[in-house]
Order: structure tokens, then C-alpha cells, then sequence
């Protein structure tokens, strides 16, 4: 059995190296869009169906503000600017808009009431994308031209990769992981959304303006989604739907994770970007199921997610 | 029972079908003449596959604005009634009924998903109800069962994988590998096997390096080009479209995979707006008919120009192939109205089976050729392929090199399966391909 593995291994080694390069870049992307929407889950305990849109709508932005700035003729670097813009200007704008006309007055109410409002509020936002973008594909692919591509050494052959696909989308994921960790741990900001997380009555008591954290939180996962969406948009084509596709994997993501846990997004995106990389090389038929397949494991093993944390019911 | 129909159990089956329409006709009743003629047409408003779906329907209201402008149809003023597809075929099923019942559309223009065309012939059938597909493209419709009340007015899937393969064929003869890249869902799937079976006839011992279908919608596809660029196959197929075709083009030309292996993109007409330049030159491009732009011969060049300057005016985008689909069906309908206007003679108008007898064998006239409606029903759309180039007309690809496949030629015959008479091509049938079209 072992001398199977070591000669498989000796014939497909450099597809495999090929396929774990592949799967970081992807595993960034779904841990950009998962780590919003977990975050928001923990806090607001709401499962955001809009949170898709979220993501849309910052790819949207940001490419339409890359295009505007190429109008204008400014270098291609300023595609990053317009990245950055988008999701400060979603997470700014769009999130407390959603929170404080729409959230807050579900909060605590029937989980299938949350459910069909946020799923109502992404059916409208959809629409609203299509009459803003239209339906044909848009695209803005300054950010990855700027940096070109770096050509991998494949045996006799080499491969190119963008150095957008090598480099900036796992160094993103890995820096906002980092810098919510930080945060999270080590702001007194932070240490009071952990509070409101872990116990919302008691931190309230204890004189925590709970909805103001709410709305940070909240505006802060929407800006992660934008981000995600952002970072997507160099290296996809818009079109309406590329919402929808999004959330069912972060969802699959928060599931496995554990609800609330960032570490466990992480951790998650990184199995399924590397599960799915793996299998369109070896066994392409399995591709669009690995997630599920992972989540499904997972969850047999650890009903709670990964990081998740069993909780007592009153029955 | 996965016997093929037989040709003569087909032409039987035609026959009887169309005899009954005219029989029934015959006795029909009177039909009062509506003060408006009713169109449901069913198209995708919403989700991805609305890229084609919107243009579609923007074709719809802009012909049928120039249809009123003009007296409408046998003097009546044409209304349009849209259903979006995306929400499912069960949901599909249900506004048919509405359309027919309840909002008395005398005849119904079905669909782009292949999935709403099937579930839609057999309403038609129940409900003795006009149906034009008009952009679907499964070749199982017509060669499953009769559907007397259904009417394809442009070609299908068979003609649109087959006159791709015979470029290749003739174009890089020589090519030993090849790997697809589809959409997972029945065209992606569907194109595939037909591919497989015209290619495996006439090129026996290509070897197939990868076998790929991502997710439908998928928003990445590097993974993919990875693999794609360490196998290297002479020749990549994909016959996805929409946002997925214009994402894997632009990852693989960023990453310089088509320096590397041939594509054939045989939906390519519909993202080459969109890809602008970024779309790399040289390689084969088809339109699912012969609808180009830059069509060397139209059949009326000024209908032709004048479908794309109106439709360029209104919605500052120039018409991709599902507006063009649109057009012909609503050329079908107007021909056969007219049709059958004149068989009833002055003040008279025709009720559904008239008007089904009067499509059957119609032949109408495009902007680009005449498409004949054959006896099963599937109408018989000429193939333009060709090599993507650029000039200084058009602010993206357009095809140089053009082949015009003659639709009998690339079409499975009337009774037989297309997988069945794919596999019976012989490699000297790439010998008949004609010559590239002059200009």
C-alpha cells in the first residue's frame, strides 16, 4: 500500500504541487465571502441570505469604479484603490442601511421569518443589480494585468499563473484573518462584539450598547462580503446570479466551520478550495460536490462545526 | 426501449399528424376575429442565463413596436406577454396554462433552456396550442415523439456541434488531442456526446485528455486552466456561454492558454461583445446559425442592417444571437399568419389548428437566408463558422475565413437520432464541407 502511495505520488507529484496552488487561490476567495457572513451569524445570530448580494454588489462596484478610473486614464494600480473603495463604500453605505431599516426588527424573531426576509431582501437586490448593471457580463481585470504572471516550473514545461492569483488573494485572506484575530482578541471594540456574542443579556447589563455593536458588526460583515466580491471581480465576469452561487458555498463554509468561529472559516475554505483543486484534476466528475462532501464528514464527526461549540437547550 | 424511431415510423408519424391538422382544420369552426393578437413568450428575465434572455425580449418589444406601427398582423395589433424561465420548469408549466387560459394568448414562443422546450411540446400537444421554440436547442424534442402543435424556427443542437467539428476537421486536420470544458447541465453535457460521436466517426483514435463540466455559473476557472495548460491538447472544446464562457476566456488569455492549444467556442457569438479585445484571434467561433454582423452575403443586407442599427439605437448594444432567434420566430409567425389569413380569405381569422397547418413546411425569409420548417417540424437554419479576427469595423472579434454549412448537410435527417447518425459520418463526408465564403 505505501509503495502504491509513493508511486502514485512520483507520477501525478507536480499535478498535485499544481493542484494545492490552485486551491489556496480559491480557498481565499470563499473564505472572503464565508468569514462576513459567519461573523454576522455569531453576532446578530441571523443567517443573511443577502449576504450573496453583498458580495455582488462590492464585484460590481469595484469594477465599475475600476472602469471609471481607466476613463480617466489613471495607472493600472488604481484598480486596487477601487477594491479598497468598494468595499468601504458597501460596507459603509449598504450595510447599516440593511441593518436599521430591515435587521434590527427581526432580531430574536422565528428563524423561517429571518430566513424569508433576508431571502426577500436578496430577490430585491438582485433586481436592483440588474437595473444598475444590466445583464450582459461586465468586466475589470486592471488589478490582475498590473501584476502580470509568474511562470511555475512544471518538469520540462512551466506553467504561468497571475501573480493576482498567487499572491494577492491568499495574501488578503491570510492578512484579514490576522487582523480580525487581532481584533477580535485584542481591541477593547472587539472584546465587547466577542462579549455581545457570547452572552447579549449579560453584556446589555453590564451596559453594552448591544445595537450599536449590531450595527458595527453588521456593516463590518457586509464589507467583508463586498471585499470578497471585490477581490473576485478582476478574475470573473459579472453577471446577475453570481450572488447566488456565492452564498450556498459560504453557507456550506459556516456550517462546517461552526457558527461564528473565524478560525474554523478558515480553516474550512482552505479544505474545500484544496478538496475542490484536487478533485478537477483527479477526479473531475466530484468537483462541484467536494464541498458538500467535506461538510457532510465534518458534520458527522462534529455536529457543532469543526470550532463549533455545544450548547445547552432548555427543552 | 432506447430503439431509435425509425425514419419511416417518423415520416409516418409526421404525416398522420399533419393529416389530422388539416382534417380537424377543415371542420373547424369559425374563429371571431380578436382585437388583439396574444404572444406569450417565455424567455429568462432573471439569472445567468438572463444574458441571453433580456436581449431577447428587448428584441420582442422592438419588432412588435414596428409590427404595430405598421397595422399589426392581419390588421390586429400584436401584445406581447413575457414569462421568466428561470424559476423552473414546474413554474413554467403553470404560467403556460395562465398564458392559454387564462390570458387567451393564441400562440406561445418557448424557450431558451432546453428543460422548459421539453416541458413545454407536451403541454402544446395537451393543449392544442401553437408553440414556437425559438431558441432552445436539444435535439431530443423532434426525435423523441411527434409534436404536431410545436415548431422549432431556427436549427439545433446536432448542426451546432457538427459544422465546429467539420471546420476543425478541415481547418487542423491534423490534430491527435483534444479536452473539453463544458457547463455541467444537459447542453454542456448533450454537446459533448454529440461531439464525441461525429468525432470518434470521422477522426477514429483522437485521445481525450480531459474531460471537464465546473459547476453551471462558476465564477473561477483557474483551477481548470491549470490542468488545461499541464495537459496541453492540441485542440479545447467548449461549448459554455454567458458569464462562464467569458470567464474562462479571459483566465485562459491572461494566462496564455490559447498560445498554447486551439478552441473551439461554438456559442462564441454571444460573449465576443462583451470580450471586446481580450478575445484572441485565430481561433473558431460559430453563432448557433448564420447570423454574424459581418455576414458576407445576407440574403436582404438591408434588413439585415436595419435590425441592427434599430436594435443598436435603442439599446446601445449590438444584437447577439438570441435577438436574432427572436426575430425568426416572429418572421415565422408573421409568415404563417399571413399564410393563413389568405387561406381564409377576406375578414376571416384562423382558428389554432389553421393556424398550426399553416406553419408546417412554411417556409420565411430571414435577414441572412430562408428557413424551412420540414415535416417533424424543426426548421432548417444554415451554420456560419469561422476563425476569430479582428478589423476595423466592430470593437470586438468577428469571423474571417467563414464556412456557411448548408443546414440539410449538418442536420440528422428526419427519424433518426442524431447520436445514431452521427455515428455513421465517414471521415471522407469532411471532403463535402464547402469552400470559406468570399469577403
Amino acid at each position: 500500500m505505501p509503495s502504491t502511495i509513493i508511486e502514485w505520488f512520483s507520477d501525478n507529484g507536480l499535478l498535485f504541487g499544481l493542484a494545492l496552488l490552485d486551491g489556496l487561490a480559491y480557498a481565499a476567495l470563499v473564505f472572503m465571502v464565508a468569514v462576513g457572513l459567519n461573523l454576522v451569524f455569531g453576532v446578530l445570530r441571523i443567517v443573511n441570505v443577502a449576504h450573496g448580494s453583498l458580495f455582488a454588489i462590492g464585484a460590481y462596484t469595484a469594477a465599475s469604479i475600476g472602469i471609471f478610473f481607466a476613463s480617466l486614464g489613471l495607472p493600472m494600480w488604481a484598480g486596487y484603490v477601487a477594491l479598497v473603495l468598494s468595499a468601504l463604500l458597501v460596507g459603509a453605505v449598504l450595510g447599516p442601511l440593511i441593518e436599521k431599516l430591515l435587521l434590527r426588527r427581526i432580531y430574536g424573531h422565528e428563524d423561517v421569518l429571518q430566513l424569508l426576509v433576508t431571502f426577500a431582501l436578496f430577490m430585491i437586490l438582485e433586481d436592483v443589480q440588474k437595473l444598475i448593471w444590466g445583464v450582459q457580463p461586465i468586466m475589470q481585470d486592471a488589478p490582475m494585468k498590473f501584476l502580470g504572471t509568474v511562470d511555475i516550473p512544471f518538469g520540462d514545461d512551466f506553467i504561468p499563473f497571475t501573480a493576482y492569483q498567487l499572491f494577492v488573494l491568499p495574501g488578503v485572506a491570510v492578512a484579514t484573518l490576522a487582523a480580525l484575530a487581532w481584533f477580535l482578541r485584542r481591541t477593547l471594540t472587539g472584546r465587547v462584539i466577542v462579549a455581545v456574542t457570547t452572552d447579549k443579556e449579560a453584556a446589555t447589563a453590564m451596559g453594552i450598547d448591544a445595537a450599536k455593536i449590531m450595527l458595527l458588526t453588521f456593516s463590518f460583515g457586509a464589507g467583508l462580503a463586498a471585499l470578497g466580491g471585490a477581490l473576485a471581480s478582476p478574475t470573473t465576469s459579472l453577471v446577475p446570479g453570481v450572488g447566488a452561487s456565492t452564498i450556498v458555498l459560504s453557507f456550506a463554509v459556516v456550517a462546517t466551520a461552526g457558527l461564528g468561529q473565524i478560525e474554523g472559516a478558515a480553516l474550512t475554505s482552505l479544505m474545500i478550495g484544496l478538496g475542490r483543486s484536487i478533485a478537477v484534476y483527479f477526479a473531475p466528475e466530484f468537483e462541484v460536490v467536494v464541498p458538500y462532501i467535506i461538510m457532510v464528514a465534518v458534520l458527522l464527526v462534529r455536529p457543532q462545526g469543526l470550532f463549533g461549540v455545544l450548547e445547552t437547550r432548555r427543552v | 426501449m432506447t430503439e431509435a424511431v425509425t425514419r419511416r415510423a417518423a415520416m409516418l408519424g409526421a404525416a398522420a399528424t399533419s393529416g389530422a391538422l388539416l382534417f380537424a382544420g377543415g371542420n373547424a369552426r369559425a374563429q371571431a376575429k380578436p382585437t388583439e393578437l396574444r404572444v406569450g413568450i417565455t424567455t429568462f428575465l432573471s439569472g445567468p442565463a438572463s444574458v441571453f434572455g433580456v436581449p431577447a425580449r428587448q428584441a420582442a418589444e422592438l419588432l412588435f413596436e414596428e409590427i404595430n406601427k405598421a397595422g399589426g398582423i392581419g390588421g390586429i395589433p400584436v401584445r406581447a406577454f413575457f414569462v421568466d424561465e428561470a424559476p423552473g420548469t414546474d413554474h413554467l408549466v403553470g404560467e403556460y396554462r395562465r398564458l392559454v387560459q387564462n390570458e387567451g394568448c393564441q400562440i406561445i414562443l418557448a424557450s431558451i433552456s432546453s428543460g422548459s422546450c421539453l416541458a413545454c411540446t407536451p403541454l402544446s400537444d395537451e393543449m392544442k396550442k401553437t408553440t414556437l421554440l425559438w431558441d432552445c436547442g436539444t435535439q431530443r424534442i423532434f426525435e423523441e415523439g411527434p409534436h404536431p402543435w410545436a415548431f422549432r424556427t431556427q436549427g439545433y443542437g446536432t448542426p451546432e456541434v457538427l459544422a465546429p467539428l467539420l471546420y476543425l476537421l478541415k481547418h487542423k486536420p491534423d490534430f491527435r488531442t483534444l479536452a473539453v470544458i463544458n457547463q455541467d447541465y444537459a447542453w454542456g453535457r448533450d454537446s459533448w456526446e454529440l461531439w464525441k460521436a461525429g468525432m470518434d466517426a470521422m477522426k477514429p483514435g483522437v485521445r481525450v485528455v480531459a474531460e471537464m463540466f465546473p459547476r453551471f455559473g462558476a465564477t473561477d476557472y483557474s483551477t481548470e486552466v491549470t490542468r488545461l495548460l499541464a495537459a496541453r491538447p492540441d485542440v479545447i472544446l467548449s461549448t459554455s456561454w454567458g458569464g462562464d464562457l467569458t470567464t474562462l476566456i479571459r483566465q485562459s488569455t491572461e494566462r496564455r492558454l490559447f498560445e498554447r492549444s486551439l478552441f473551439v467556442m461554438p456559442i462564441a457569438e454571444a460573449s465576443l461583445p462583451t470580450l471586446g479585445r481580450t478575445m484572441p484571434a485565430g481561433h473558431i467561433i460559430g453563432a448557433r446559425g448564420d447570423h454574424w454582423n459581418n455576414h458576407p452575403a445576407p440574403k436582404d443586407p438591408a434588413r439585415l442592417k436595419r435590425l441592427v442599427d434599430s436594435y443598436r439605437a435603442k439599446y446601445n448594444e449590438y444584437p447577439i444571437y438570441p435577438v436574432h432567434h427572436m426575430a425568426q420566430a416572429i418572421s415565422a409567425m408573421q409568415a404563417a399568419y399571413a399564410k393563413a389569413l389568405a387561406a381564409k380569405g377576406a375578414g376571416g381569422w384562423p382558428n389554432d389548428l389553421e393556424l398550426a397547418n399553416a406553419f408546417r413546411g412554411l417556409t420565411f425569409d430571414t435577414p441572412t437566408s430562408s428557413i424551412t420548417l420540414r415535416e417533424d417540424g424543426q426548421g432548417l437554419e444554415d451554420q456560419i463558422v469561422g476563425l476569430s479576427s479582428f478589423n476595423d469595423k466592430y470593437p470586438f472579434a468577428v469571423p474571417k475565413d467563414m464556412i456557411l454549412f448548408p443546414a440539410a448537410m449538418v442536420s440528422a435527417p428526419v427519424g433518426q437520432k442524431s447520436t445514431d447518425w452521427l455515428k455513421t459520418l465517414k471521415p471522407d463526408f469532411v471532403a463535402q464541407v464547402p469552400a470559406p465564403m468570399a469577403g
